[in-house]
């Protein structure tokens, strides 16, 4: 650290400690404490909660984030802090400090800590999709595809609202989602219209509802629970009613329930478009 | 006061009033709503419990209406014998609710053929010029009245291309071309419920969804039940 010239120390100034070892143990010492505490105590409650294997994936992300992110902002208050007590400006007069000219080693630190951090989450991140899609839309070939047996379930984004179909059960469509638990599930989201976002929350699911596109997206439900549906794309003048609650059931209450649609709704069947990942929606008679 | 200290005062002065100007217009664009139009009494029209709403849906609401859209697309609602322009309805809480829907407009189709069958009726019917169906060619469709939140979901057919003396413009009377639906439904807890058209049926606008499809008080309103 530079030293202005003609910059005179004031007669008989205490010694000055060392900072950086002071503030570096305060640091360490608080991180020690605080992060474990963090991880342990809010990790849990971290959203969207563990309704999907792909939701407690995004519980254990978070909690990594916030585990990571906890000893950078302690470094932040505990510097303000260190900083207010310390070097504050003394009463009786204004002291000019030392100018400081730059600190090669500090820059040099800085640099490769948050470096090494924006890398590492980076490559963190990149596992964690190349699981399972992380409940993303993975668009119409996943390079991630979990093994076994999946339920194709075909998500329909039109203002305002989203249906759902079953290419397993016949291709019968629905205004709910209804998803039997523990079974990999693979959705297909697309849209009649405008640009939608499929967003179920509790199972950690998002995906763009575009039209003339196939979007997949696995999850793995794991509890029986009401599931909010939203729409997270700005879509009209309705898109804050566009919402629904979905229902994780067991398979036994699934097949009851598909059964039920098919059976209910087989008089239309007849007028539905054959099952394909997205429609070219006919007529456009007004709109042209 | 000097003359810079002047303009600047002047200026200041003059964001706060375009300021207040802007809030009160965004103010005043969202807070405002077609009337509510409340239901009457089936008791005192068919001696039986629940309340009626009577329709009509038209394919050009007509200048005396809607001076600054008179060719959009719109429902219509019956007050007191008179035809109001408003698409916010007052229904009461868990009861029947019976719906007349006078239709002239012609059929525009659905973009989602699904929405074509009847959902959410007590019968899980709708009668169609005097006959119960549970659903509609999706081509035929002209418009539809959907509550999403109630599960509601009642197709609208058109009136045919080759039908005489078409209505114009609103308020249309039953002696012009239309076909009448009817259907009950129960509504529940209180609460203000959307409702919409499903069909793509704003004439010369993209996919046939904007204008009469994206502002209140044509295509969609509010249900209030009260």
């Amino acid at each position: 650290m530079a030293v202005e010239p003609g910059h005179v120390e004031p007669a008989h100034a205490p010694p000055e400690p060392n900072h950086a070892r002071r503030f570096g143990a305060i640091w360490i010492v608080a991180s020690l404490i605080a992060t474990p505490l963090v991880v342990l105590l809010v990790g849990p409650i971290m959203p969207p909660g563990n309704g999907s294997e792909q939701a407690s994936g995004h519980v254990t992300d978070n909690t990594v984030l916030i585990g990571m992110a906890t000893p950078v902002l302690l470094l932040v208050l505990i510097y303000l802090i260190y900083s207010t007590i310390y070097f504050r400006q003394p009463k009786g007069g204004a002291l000019e400090g030392p100018a400081i000219r730059g600190n090669a080693r500090i820059q040099t630190t800085w640099i490769v800590i948050t470096s090494l951090l924006v890398l590492s989450l980076a490559a963190y991140g990149t596992v964690r999709l190349l699981e399972d899609g992380a409940g993303s839309g993975a668009g119409p070939n996943p390079v991630a595809v979990p093994s076994g047996a999946k339920l194709p379930v075909q998500v329909i984004a039109q203002e305002w609202a989203f249906t759902y179909r079953y290419p397993t059960y016949g291709g019968v469509e629905t205004t709910h989602l209804v998803l039997p638990v523990n079974q990999m599930v693979e959705l297909h989201v697309t849209s009649l219209d405008v640009i939608h976002s499929f967003w179920a929350y509790q199972l950690g699911v998002k995906a763009d509802a575009n039209p003339n596109t196939d979007n997949i997206v696995f999850v793995r439900p794991t509890k029986r629970e009401s599931v909010q549906i939203r729409c997270a794309e700005l879509c009209g003048l309705w898109h804050g009613y566009m919402f629904d609650t979905g229902h994780i059931v067991s398979p036994a209450a699934f097949g009851v329930w598909i059964a039920e649609q098919q059976k209910r709704f087989a008089s239309g069947a007849k007028y539905l478009p054959k099952y394909a990942t997205k429609y070219i929606p006919e007529p456009l008679r007004r709109g042209e | 006061m000097s003359v810079l200290a002047k303009k600047l005062l002047g200026i200041a002065v003059g964001v706060v009033i375009v300021g207040v100007l802007i809030g009160l217009y965004i103010a005043t664009w969202a807070t405002s709503f077609p009337q509510s139009v409340a239901a009457i009494s089936t008791r005192k029209v068919a001696g039986f419990s629940g309340t009626q709403l009577t329709l009509q849906t038209v394919a050009s609401i007509g200048p005396k209406y809607s001076p600054s859209h008179p060719d959009w697309v719109s429902y219509l609602v019956l007050d007191h014998g008179k035809w109001v322009h408003s698409t916010v309805f007052s229904v009461p809480a868990n009861s029947l609710v019976h719906v007349t829907v006078y239709q002239f407009d012609g059929d525009s189709g659905l973009r989602n053929p699904f929405l074509s069958q009847v959902q959410g009726t007590t019968t899980g019917t709708v009668t169609i010029d005097g006959k119960p169906t549970r659903g509609i060619d999706p081509e035929e469709a002209s418009h539809t009245f959907a509550v999403p939140q109630l599960g509601l979901f009642i197709p609208l057919p058109g009136v045919p291309e080759e039908a005489k003396n078409q209505c114009e413009f609103a308020p249309c009377t039953t002696s012009e071309a239309h076909r009448t639906i009817t259907f009950a439904f129960r509504t529940g807890k209180k609460g203000r419920y959307r409702w919409q058209c499903f069909v793509p049926c704003a004439a010369g606008w993209i996919f046939g969804q904007g204008g009469p499809m994206q502002t209140l008080g044509y295509m969609d309103g509010f249900l209030n039940v009260v």
